[in-house]
């Protein structure tokens, strides 16, 4: 493909050019085992410490409360039945309606083995209802699980401010941070949040490794058994260069922490005031006051997601959408209809997600390009009723 | 990412006979907005009984385009009888092949013709050929039995999973999965591969624990799943001796599992599973 634009920074990011630079050496000649006796594989180990530093500064935690795992779902997934496994007298986990499948699918599963589970709802703005979060914690909750910020809208959840609600229950709190870390600020020192999820491919690192932040004195089952890998938490012999990258990913997401809430979320703004005006019968979706910098989730009246995806990825534009069209799948997305956004607007949304990679000329090649596109789908929906 | 043909592609980004007939002799519309995607296909016929003109307009997606798109296409210049014996295979092969979750596309053209032929023998006033109308079996999608046999019978299917990519049947909550199995034994015999799940037999004596784990156990497994499926939910609150106190939640308006309460359905599936006695009232805040 000759000419990529590429703002679906929420599905994966670009591998930074540094970041690649960093792994090489571990790919190629510095393939030891950290876990070895000889220096050879014993100064890789020195690296893998570094690089937990890198991800500690960036999180404001300690090192030691990192864990690297292999991507935010097995984070999820050991935040989630970890606690419940030390918690053998607490059935309950209270998460909410709009989290993303690692953590939706992992509860529906824990119900087939006898769990309850409660899920808070959100108001059409996408924001979550922290008075349902008090009634819906009990005596019987081992865990509350809410995500840092939705993926499909950006809109960021008040964590911190639930963090305290749920820990003064004296109930473990972990959210899903892997749309958040890199684009906010964060002080895990600071908060009262006991479990983190992230993961390296959202924050230009590499697939395949991800973290999650254990706050010191938190009890959490075994992730995998095996070696002594990760404090024996989580056995298996590390992913080496994707761990560097991280680190190394992390130390540039600190740097660029500015850039990102400054001239990014100026991109952002400036490519959704230019759809607004140029397509009718449009609306962004979610909460535009409390939303990720670098996301903007626009839905098109009376046409599918997935025929504005293929006519904007023919210009090389890469944008996602909720929508599926599958034969398996009821609804377009279970973000936007737990928002209450109707069908007629719910199957055309589409999800711009920018990045720090992102320039003013692809911000203009797109609002340039997806007017006569919007127009010709409009022109073939029969639900539009003006022209003909 | 798809993987659609070149001729698939072609038709979506040009597509033929896009718009409106002023005064079309037959016009038919399928499918909704919550399904995901409708087609309108309007024809004028000639003289002579062939179709002289023919337009359509789809929301839905590039599949959903396309096969709506060639549909018109192949049927410019036939009769009605001609056209009525078009199927939604005829289109895929047109098409050089859809991709297996996409075949409802196909299936949806070809219906939304039979619809346009049914309209223009409503309007002339004449007879209307028999099409047997069925029973809902899919109730997400609304899908007939006699929709199934159709599809199962043309495109010979011999899996659940299939009549779910031809006609979205079962794609929804799942619930019929079972049905359709049965019409799939019905149309095929032998060939069919399915498997039956064996229904949980009613117990004989509940102690009122064993009663309310079974009670939850129920709504975990044969009814929560339905409701999520439109972006509902169900807490069971109480069960005082045979009365079963839930409260519902989230929305499962525009659906149509409306057309029936939710209270009945709940009941229903719970006097199967549990015990006959029991009754549901809902909580209402």
């Amino acid at each position: 493909m000759a000419n990529v634009i590429y703002m679906d920074n929420n599905a994966t990011t670009k591998v930074a050019d540094e970041v690649i630079e960093a792994m090489l050496p571990y790919l190629n000649e510095k393939y030891g085992n950290p876990s070895s006796m000889h220096t050879f594989g014993g100064s890789v180990g020195k690296e893998v410490a570094r690089a937990r530093e890198q991800v500690a500064a960036l999180l404001g935690c300690e090192p030691d409360e990192i864990i690297f795992t292999s991507c935010g779902t097995e984070s999820d997934n050991s935040a989630i039945k970890g606690t419940l496994e030390m918690h053998p007298n607490r059935r309950k986990v209270v998460t909410t309606r709009v989290e993303h499948p690692a953590v939706l699918t992992t509860c529906r599963d824990l119900e087939r083995h006898g769990y309850s589970v409660s899920e808070i709802s959100v108001d059409p703005q996408g924001c979550l209802d922290i008075d349902e979060l008090g009634f819906r914690m009990d005596d019987n909750t081992a865990i509350v699980s809410v995500m840092y910020a939705n993926n499909e809208t950006g809109v960021i959840f008040p964590v911190e401010q639930i963090a305290e609600i749920v820990s003064a229950r004296g109930i473990v709190f972990h959210t899903d941070a892997v749309q958040v870390v890199g684009k906010i600020p964060l002080n895990l020192k600071d908060s009262a949040i006991d479990l983190l999820s992230l993961s390296g491919h959202k924050l230009h690192a590499p697939k395949g490794v991800g973290v999650l932040y254990v706050r010191r004195g938190t009890r959490l089952g075994t992730f995998m058994h095996g070696g002594h890998q990760e404090s024996g938490r989580r056995g298996g012999t590390e992913n080496i260069p994707g761990i560097i990258g991280l680190g190394k990913a992390c130390e540039l997401a600190l740097s660029h922490m500015n850039e990102e809430n400054t001239r990014v979320k100026a991109l952002r703004g400036k490519l959704e005031k230019g759809i607004l005006e140029s397509c009718p019968d449009c609306f962004v979706n979610g909460d535009p006051k409390n939303r990720l910098p670098n996301t903007t989730n626009i839905s098109f009246e009376y046409i599918e997601g997935e025929s504005i995806l293929m006519m904007l990825d023919q210009f090389g534009i890469c944008a996602s959408s909720g929508s599926a069209c599958t034969s398996g799948s009821l609804e377009p997305s279970h973000v936007l209809r737990a928002m209450g956004v109707p069908f007629t607007a719910a199957h055309g949304s589409i999800r711009f997600s920018l990045s720090r990679y992102n320039t003013e000329a692809d911000v203009d090649f797109v609002i340039e390009k997806i007017a006569p596109i919007i127009n010709r789908l409009r022109e073939l929906s029969p639900f539009v009723k003006t022209s003909s | 990412m798809w993987d659609y043909t070149d001729k698939v592609m072609d038709q979506f980004h040009r597509p033929r006979n896009v718009g409106k007939l002023n005064d079309p002799d037959g016009v038919g519309e399928v499918g909704s907005l919550a399904c995901g995607d409708a087609l309108t296909l309007m024809f004028k016929l000639d003289e002579n009984g062939r179709i002289k003109d023919v337009k359509f307009q789809t929301f839905g997606c590039a599949s959903a385009i396309a096969s709506s798109s060639v549909l018109t296409e192949m049927i410019k210049g036939m009769t009605l009888e001609e056209a009525a014996a078009v199927t939604n295979k005829d289109i895929v092969e047109r098409l050089g092949g859809l991709p297996d979750q996409k075949m409802h596309c196909s299936v949806m053209g070809q219906e939304a013709l039979e619809a346009a032929i049914q309209d223009y023998y409503k309007r002339k006033g004449g007879k209307v050929p028999e099409v047997p109308k069925g029973n809902i079996v899919c109730t997400c999608f609304g899908v007939t039995d006699e929709e199934i046999r159709k599809v199962v019978h043309e495109n010979d299917l011999t899996a659940v999973d299939s009549v779910t990519n031809f006609c979205k049947a079962g794609g929804g909550c799942g619930g019929c999965k079972e049905r359709i199995a049965e019409l799939i034994e019905e149309v095929q015999g032998q060939k069919a591969h399915v498997v039956h799940k064996e229904k949980p037999a009613r117990p004989a004596k509940l102690t009122n624990i064993q009663k309310i784990q079974l009670i939850q156990q129920t709504i975990n497994e044969q009814i929560r799943p339905a409701l999520r499926a439109d972006g509902g939910d169900i807490d069971l609150i109480d069960v005082e001796g045979d009365k079963v106190l839930v409260a519902f939640r989230g929305m499962c308006a525009q659906c149509k599992m409306a057309e029936y309460t939710m209270r009945d359905v709940v009941e229903v599936r719970l006097r199967e599973f549990v015990s006959e006695h029991l009754y549901v009232e809902e909580l209402k805040d």
